[in-house]
C-alpha cells in the first residue's frame, strides 16, 4: 500500500484514517447496496468507515438551479456532519466535484470559506480515493461478464477519473471489459435538466444506450447513480436485459442482487 | 430578425422530429471532434498554446481601450476609416451609408458572425442593395432565406438534397437549369454564379477573425478564398468585427491562428488566411479604393465589468457547439437566435435578455465538454450557472421547481426529518413497484418518462437504516 497522499490532514493516524462516507442522496434511497459496497471497499482499503448521521444531500439540485443561497445551507449541514473525519468520500464523482466546490458558495463568508475550502480538500471520489490515495490495485472479487463502462462527466471532467475503475476492474475475475463507443459522452441525465428537457434528455440516453447495446455487454457498470438511473431506464424501456451496476457492486463482490431497475426475481450478476 | 429563444422548448422537440435535420446532424455528428483531436493530438504544445492565447485575450481585454485606440490609428495611418457603432442599429446604419455613399448596387459578403449578429444583410436589402453570400454554406442558408444554425459550418442543418433544390430553383435565372446531385458539381455552380457576383460588386463586406493593433490589419480565415475575392476586387471594402477582435501584435494573432483551425475544422491552418491593410496603395496591383472598418460593440464593453468578461475571449471556433451533445441532438436554429450551443448559451442570454433566452442557459447538462476544448478556456458550464443564478434572482425560472428546490433544500438542513421522510419514500416506491423493480409511469414525475424511459425502483430500504440497523446488531 503507498503512502498516505501528502493532502492528508495531520490527525489522520498513520495507516488507518477514519473515512467519513457520504454515501448521497441517490444511493441513500435508490440503492442501499452501493453504500453497503463502497464501505466494504474502503475497509479492504484499511480504512475505519464512519457514516455520519446528520448527512443529506451535497446541494447539487439547489447549486446547478441558480439558488446558492439554498445550496449554501446545505453545503453547512455537510460540512458540520464530516468535519470530524479525515476524508469525505462519496461513491459519486457529481457530489464529490460539488464538495469540491464548497468554496465558491462562501465567497463572502470568509470563516464558512475556511471550512469549506478544508472539506473541499479532504473530499474524494469513492474509486480514485481507493486507487490514488490508499494505493489499493487489486480487489478480490469474480464476476465472469462481459461489461461495458460508462465514464460520467463530473467524476472524467472534473476530477480526472478515467483510468482508475478500469484499472480495478482489470483485477476482477472474469469480467471482460469491452468500451463502447463515445463512452465520454454525456448520458443526458444532467439533474434537474433531464425532467426540464426530457425529450432531448431522452435523445442522448437512446444515442447512449445504442452505444452499450452495440458492444454486446450484458452489463454496463459506471460511478454515478444519477447517470446510472437515467441509462437504466432506457434499457429497461427497451427491454432488451441489459442490466446495469455502479462500478463498486462489482469491486466489493456484491453484484449478487438484481441490477438497478431488473425484476425482483432476476438473479444477480456475480455468478 | 427576431429572437425566438423564448420558444426554445417546441423548438428543440420540432427539432427532434424532425427526420430530414436529423439525417443532416447524424452526418455531421463527431466528424469535427474527431478531426479536432487528430490536430491536437499532432501538437505537443496546444495547451501551453492555450494558455498563451488565454493570456494574450486577458491581457488585450485589461487594456482594450488602449488597443482599441492604436489600433483605430495604425488604420488611419493606412488610408483606411473606423467608424464606432454603440449598437446593432448604428452598424447597420453605418453600413448602408457607405453603400450609399460608393453609390453601390451589388454587394458581396464573406462570412461574418457579427454581419448576422447585427442584421447587415436585412437593413442593405432594406434598403434596395443587392446582396450576396460568398461563403458556400452562408450562399445556401441565403438561398434558403435562413438564419445559420452553426457558426463557422452555417448550412451543417441541410442535407445534400435539399441544397441540390435549392440551386435547382434559384439557379435556372443564370441559365443553370440541370438538376444536380453530385457535391463537386454543386460547388462548382455556386462558384460559376458567385463569380460573376464578385467581378460586379461595387462594396465587399468582411469580418474579422483578428484586428491587429500595431498594423492596423484585419485578418480573415477562410477555406475558399471568397474572403479574398470579397475583400479585394471590389471599389469598398468593410470590415465588420466586435471591438472584442483586437490583439496587439501580429506574433499575437498568429498564435491564436495556431489555435483557431485546429479547434474548429481539425485542420492546422485554413486554406486561406488573408490579412488586409488599408485601401490600395499607390502602385499596388489591386485592392479597394476605400477600406473601412465598423467596430461593433453592442453590449461587449458591459460584458467587461462583469462576471462575463471571459466570454469576450471567445474567438467564435464553434469547437463548444461541436463537442455538446445538446446542440448535436437538436441544432442550432432551435435555439432562436444567432449563436448556438454554449457560447450562444451564455451570449445570448446576454444580448436579448433572461426574460426571452432564460431556456438556454437551463438546456445543459453541465456535462463540461465544451470546457474541456474551448482553445481559450472559457469556464462555458460556470458562465451558464451564473446565468442561472441571475435567473433565479430575477425570479425568472419555473415556479413549481422554485418551490420544489426551496422544500429540499429545507429537508436536507433538517437531517431528521430528511431521514424520515427518505425511508418512506424508498419504501413505498419499493412496494409500488413489485416484483417488477421499475416504474414505466409515475403521477406528477412525468418529466421522467416523457424521455423515454423507466424508472428504476429502490432496493426498498435507505442505506442510513441499513447502516443504523448494523451497527445495533453489532453492539456499536
Amino acid at each position: 500500500m503507498s503512502e498516505p497522499s501528502p493532502r492528508a490532514p495531520a490527525e489522520e493516524s498513520a495507516d488507518r484514517p477514519r473515512v467519513g462516507l457520504f454515501v448521497t442522496c441517490l444511493a441513500d434511497i435508490y440503492r442501499p447496496n452501493v453504500g453497503l459496497a463502497a464501505v466494504a471497499l474502503l475497509e479492504q482499503a484499511g480504512c475505519v468507515v464512519e457514516v455520519p448521521a446528520t448527512q443529506t444531500c451535497c446541494g447539487q439540485p439547489s447549486y446547478n438551479n441558480g439558488d446558492l443561497a439554498g445550496a449554501a445551507r446545505t453545503a453547512r449541514n455537510t460540512i458540520e456532519a464530516f468535519e470530524g473525519c479525515d476524508y469525505l468520500v462519496a461513491p459519486s464523482g457529481s457530489c464529490a466535484g460539488m464538495l469540491r466546490d464548497y468554496p465558491k458558495l462562501f465567497a463572502d463568508q470568509p470563516r464558512w470559506r475556511e471550512r469549506a475550502e478544508a472539506m473541499a480538500r479532504k473530499t474524494h471520489e469513492l474509486i480514485s480515493f481507493l486507487t490514488d490515495v490508499r494505493g489499493l490495485d487489486a480487489v478480490a472479487a469474480r464476476f465472469p461478464r462481459r461489461v461495458t463502462y460508462h465514464d460520467s462527466c463530473h467524476g472524467l471532467r472534473a476530477l480526472g477519473i478515467k483510468d482508475q475503475p478500469r484499472r480495478l476492474l482489470a483485477g476482477v475475475e472474469g469480467l471482460e471489459l469491452v468500451e463502447m463507443a463515445d463512452a465520454e459522452i454525456c448520458c443526458g441525465f444532467g439533474g434537474t435538466f433531464c425532467v426540464k428537457y426530457p425529450e432531448i434528455s431522452g435523445r442522448m440516453v437512446a444515442d447512449k444506450a445504442s452505444d452499450i447495446a452495440a458492444t454486446g455487454a450484458r452489463v454496463v457498470l459506471g460511478g454515478d447513480l444519477g447517470c446510472l438511473l437515467n441509462i437504466a431506464g432506457r434499457l429497461g424501456r427497451e427491454g432488451n436485459g441489459i442490466s446495469v451496476y455502479h462500478v463498486a457492486e462489482v469491486l466489493a463482490g456484491m453484484a449478487d442482487i438484481p441490477g438497478l431497475g431488473d425484476p425482483k426475481d432476476a438473479g444477480g450478476e456475480a455468478r | 430578425m427576431q429572437p425566438l429563444s423564448h420558444a426554445f422548448k417546441e423548438r428543440s422537440v420540432a427539432a427532434l422530429q424532425d427526420e430530414t435535420l436529423q439525417v443532416a446532424l447524424h452526418r455531421a455528428k463527431d466528424g469535427f471532434a474527431v478531426k479536432r483531436a487528430k490536430a491536437v493530438a499532432g501538437l505537443p504544445e496546444f495547451d501551453a498554446l492555450r494558455d498563451r492565447a488565454v493570456a494574450i485575450k486577458n491581457h488585450t481585454l485589461e487594456h482594450l481601450d488602449h488597443y482599441l485606440e492604436r489600433y483605430a490609428e495604425a488604420v488611419e495611418r493606412s488610408g483606411g476609416t473606423v467608424h464606432w457603432a454603440a449598437s446593432a442599429e448604428d452598424a447597420r446604419r453605418i453600413v448602408v451609408d457607405i453603400c450609399r455613399a460608393a453609390d453601390a448596387k451589388m454587394i458581396t459578403k464573406g462570412k461574418s458572425m457579427v454581419g448576422e449578429e447585427v442584421g447587415v444583410n436585412g437593413a442593405l436589402e432594406e434598403a434596395g442593395f443587392e446582396v450576396v453570400e460568398t461563403d458556400l454554406g452562408e450562399y445556401i442558408i441565403q438561398l434558403a432565406h435562413e438564419p445559420p444554425s452553426h457558426i463557422i459550418v452555417p448550412a451543417v442543418h441541410k442535407t445534400r438534397g435539399q441544397i441540390a433544390d435549392l440551386f435547382h430553383e434559384n439557379h435556372a435565372k443564370y441559365g443553370l437549369t440541370r438538376k444536380l446531385s453530385e457535391v463537386p458539381e454543386m460547388v462548382n455552380e455556386a462558384r460559376q454564379v458567385l463569380r460573376g457576383k464578385y467581378l460586379a460588386a461595387d462594396v465587399g463586406i468582411t469580418g474579422a477573425n483578428f484586428l491587429i493593433a500595431e498594423t492596423g490589419t484585419s485578418v480573415i480565415v477562410t477555406n475558399e478564398g471568397n474572403g479574398d475575392l470579397t475583400c479585394s476586387l471590389p471599389r469598398v471594402h468593410i470590415v465588420t468585427a466586435g471591438i472584442e477582435k483586437v490583439v496587439p501584435t501580429v506574433e499575437d494573432a498568429s498564435t491564436l491562428l495556431r489555435l483557431l483551425a485546429r479547434s474548429a475544422t481539425g485542420q492546422d491552418m485554413t486554406t486561406y488566411t488573408t490579412f488586409s491593410t488599408g485601401p490600395k496603395r499607390a502602385g499596388d496591383p489591386d485592392g479597394p479604393e476605400e477600406y473601412h472598418v465598423v467596430l461593433v460593440d453592442n453590449g461587449r464593453s458591459s460584458m467587461l465589468g462583469d462576471a462575463f468578461r471571459e466570454m469576450l475571449r471567445c474567438i467564435r471556433c464553434g469547437a463548444c457547439m461541436n463537442h455538446c451533445p445538446v446542440y448535436g441532438a437538436i441544432g442550432g436554429h432551435a435555439y432562436g437566435w444567432v449563436y448556438p450551443g454554449p457560447m450562444g448559451s451564455v451570449l445570448t442570454p446576454l444580448s436579448v435578455g433572461l426574460k426571452e433566452a432564460g431556456n438556454l442557459p437551463n438546456a445543459c447538462t453541465l456535462n463540461g465538454h465544451c470546457a474541456e476544448v474551448c482553445p481559450v478556456r472559457i469556464p462555458l458550464p460556470d458562465l451558464l450557472r451564473t446565468l442561472r443564478h441571475r435567473e433565479y434572482q430575477l425570479r425568472l425560472g419555473l415556479k413549481p421547481l422554485r418551490w420544489g428546490l426551496a422544500a429540499w433544500v429545507w429537508f436536507t438542513a433538517h437531517p431528521r426529518i430528511y431521514r424520515l421522510g427518505t425511508r418512506v419514500q424508498a419504501r413505498v416506491l419499493a412496494l409500488l413497484a413489485g416484483r417488477k423493480g421499475r416504474f414505466t409511469r409515475m403521477p406528477l414525475a412525468g418529466g421522467w418518462f416523457r424521455g423515454g424511459r423507466d424508472l428504476p425502483a429502490p432496493q426498498g430500504e435507505t442505506f442510513m437504516a441499513v447502516w443504523k440497523r448494523r451497527q445495533k446488531e453489532q453492539g456499536r
